[in-house]
């Protein structure tokens, strides 16, 4: 019997202690370690001074990097409404299709994502820059007499972030949509309802989780996407992911960065706790 | 008629939004074939770059330790989340829901939260920033997501087939390899896809946890934007990219295909 329980306790050792290691090293302690930086002083060399203090978060409501957030967020905001846009009457169309065809289609939208989402932006340049393949296309055509500023500005930004994320939106929506019952669709049709109220008082409420679920997944990385702030919008246009990257690897003021990474860490789980709040599922986040 | 408009309308749309998300990637490909150096005008077609790419030492360190770090990652991570999903399912333990809600952090955190918080704790254990560290960084933001989707298949396993395994003198690694295992194999499959597919997609974490020496393939192609990238990267880009379908390809037509033989 005690051998049973030994090897018993060897199992159970070897499916538990991987995870408790694991979420210990690599979650809890980079995670505790940068909110105890926030509250150290910088050197100014790229270390930092045990003084416990509060001025980096004093700092961080400095008009200049508020307004940095202000615009990150509309960004995102931005962003993610798009995506909405783009993504519902995909989701509906997408109804009308077997099966088959449906998960062909999810497929695809998963396909640009084994291309490095780096190479990707490099090869929006092609397209969006004032010599790139759009321009050249509008111009030859006539439909436009001077090259349109695609890109270094918010426009280029907006783009990127959009064209980025935008399948992190489609699929929970497009899963979210297929599950809505057809006959509450008729039922609807047959009260009266017509194409504009289908779309708000049947598929939204409906389908609600679906899309902050999508939201989520589309708006906390559209503000800390500092690559494609810094490719497609030039030298000037900010985001809170540029900032941070700016304290930690161009300033060497890590306590200050790490002050903005807790406040953007603190956004992050209002909105998942908002997420929880309307009966979001964590598991489906991501595409789990 | 009106009905054949608004089909017609709908799979325009339909085919529309998948011709966008895949244009900026055409445009890569068909640029590699371009006889021209600048990504502007098609001037004619060559293979150039591709005889180029091999002499492109730096690009090819590049693409091999992408390569490798996605390899080895994906591998890692799939065991650790596989028995992780496992163990938190079977078994309590002290601290059990608290782990359990550690694990959706890196989920749902901005990847910029995540690499700094990785860098700072690496530059602390003055670990030497390189391979190793971007390594660790792929792993890190990979297990969970391994776990949730191997959790949703184990979900799905009704707890006596396990049972009846044990009762029938199975041991429980017996049963661990012979039942668990196979029945959650499409959770598993899924999920190490799902890694490999971050960390070939990955720039942010990559960008802080590599140190200054380190070459991966987004870190190359961000240290060269702003002078002008050789369209030696659009043709390794290529590559890749038919790699990676028929691989993906192959994988998908042996699951159906198991699938089906199964259901037979």
């Amino acid at each position: 019997m005690k051998k049973k329980s030994e090897k018993y306790s060897l199992f159970k050792a070897v499916f538990t202690l991987p995870v408790i290691i694991y979420s210990i090293l690599l979650i809890l302690v980079p995670l505790a370690f940068v909110f105890f930086l926030s509250f150290m002083k910088s050197d100014n060399y790229g270390g930092y001074l045990l003084e416990f203090n509060l001025e980096n978060y004093g700092e961080v409501l400095d008009s200049t990097y508020l307004l940095i957030f202000l615009k990150s967020i509309l960004i995102g905001l931005a962003t993610t409404f798009i995506c909405l846009l783009i993504s519902y009457p995909f989701a509906i169309f997408l109804r009308g299709k077997t099966e088959r065809q449906r998960n062909l289609i999810m497929k695809l939208v998963m396909v640009p994502f084994l291309t490095n989402s780096l190479i990707r932006t490099y090869g929006l340049i092609t397209l969006l820059r004032k010599n790139g393949v759009i321009n050249s296309g509008l111009l030859a055509t006539g439909l436009i007499s001077e090259p349109l500023n695609l890109m270094y500005n918010n426009i280029g930004i907006l783009i990127g972030m959009v064209y980025t994320l935008l399948p992190f939106m489609i699929l929970p929506v497009c899963s979210a949509v297929s599950k809505v019952d057809q006959n509450l669709l008729d039922a609807a049709e047959d009260l009266g309802a017509g194409k504009i109220s289908k779309i708000f008082r049947v598929y939204l409420p409906l389908t609600i989780q679906g899309a902050f679920n999508g939201s989520l997944m589309v708006f906390i990385p559209a503000i800390g996407f500092f690559f494609i702030a810094d490719i497609l919008g030039g030298g000037k246009a900010m985001i809170i992911g540029n900032l941070i990257k700016n304290q930690f690897l161009t300033a060497r003021n890590w306590p200050l960065g790490a002050a903005f990474s807790i406040v953007l860490l603190g956004l992050t789980f209002v909105l998942v706790k908002l997420y929880r709040k309307i009966g979001g599922d964590l598991d489906e986040l991501g595409g789990g | 008629m009106a009905k054949k408009n608004r089909k017609i309308f709908r799979n325009f749309y339909i085919y529309f939004v998948l011709l966008m998300l895949f244009l900026p990637i055409f445009i890569l490909v068909a640029f590699s074939f371009n006889e021209s150096k600048m990504n502007v005008i098609f001037t004619g077609f060559t293979f150039d770059w591709y005889l180029n790419l091999l002499t492109n030492a730096n690009l090819l360190e590049a693409f091999r330790n992408t390569i490798l770090i996605a390899l080895i990652s994906t591998t890692v991570s799939t065991v650790i989340g596989t028995i992780s999903a496992i163990g938190l399912k079977k078994y309590d333990f002290p601290g059990k829901s608290f782990v359990s809600k550690l694990i959706y952090i890196p989920i749902v955190i901005p990847e910029i939260v995540l690499g700094i918080s990785l860098l700072s704790v690496f530059t602390f254990a003055r670990l030497e920033l390189g391979f190793w560290t971007v390594l660790l960084a792929h792993i890190a933001f990979s297990v969970p997501f391994v776990i949730t989707s191997v959790r949703s298949t184990l979900y799905s396993i009704h707890p006596s087939i396990e049972e009846a395994s044990e009762d029938l003198g199975a041991s429980k690694w017996q049963t661990f390899w012979n039942v668990t295992l196979p029945l959650i194999k499409p959770g598993i499959v899924s999920g190490a896809l799902l890694a490999f597919t971050l960390s070939l997609d990955d720039v942010v974490v990559s960008y802080f946890s590599a140190g200054p020496g380190t070459n991966t393939l987004p870190l190359y192609i961000y240290s060269n934007i702003k002078t002008g990238i050789s369209p030696d990267v659009n043709a390794l880009t290529s590559i890749m990219l038919i790699i990676t379908i028929v691989v993906l390809t192959v994988t998908a037509h042996i699951q159906t295909k198991r699938i089906a033989e199964r259901s037979a």
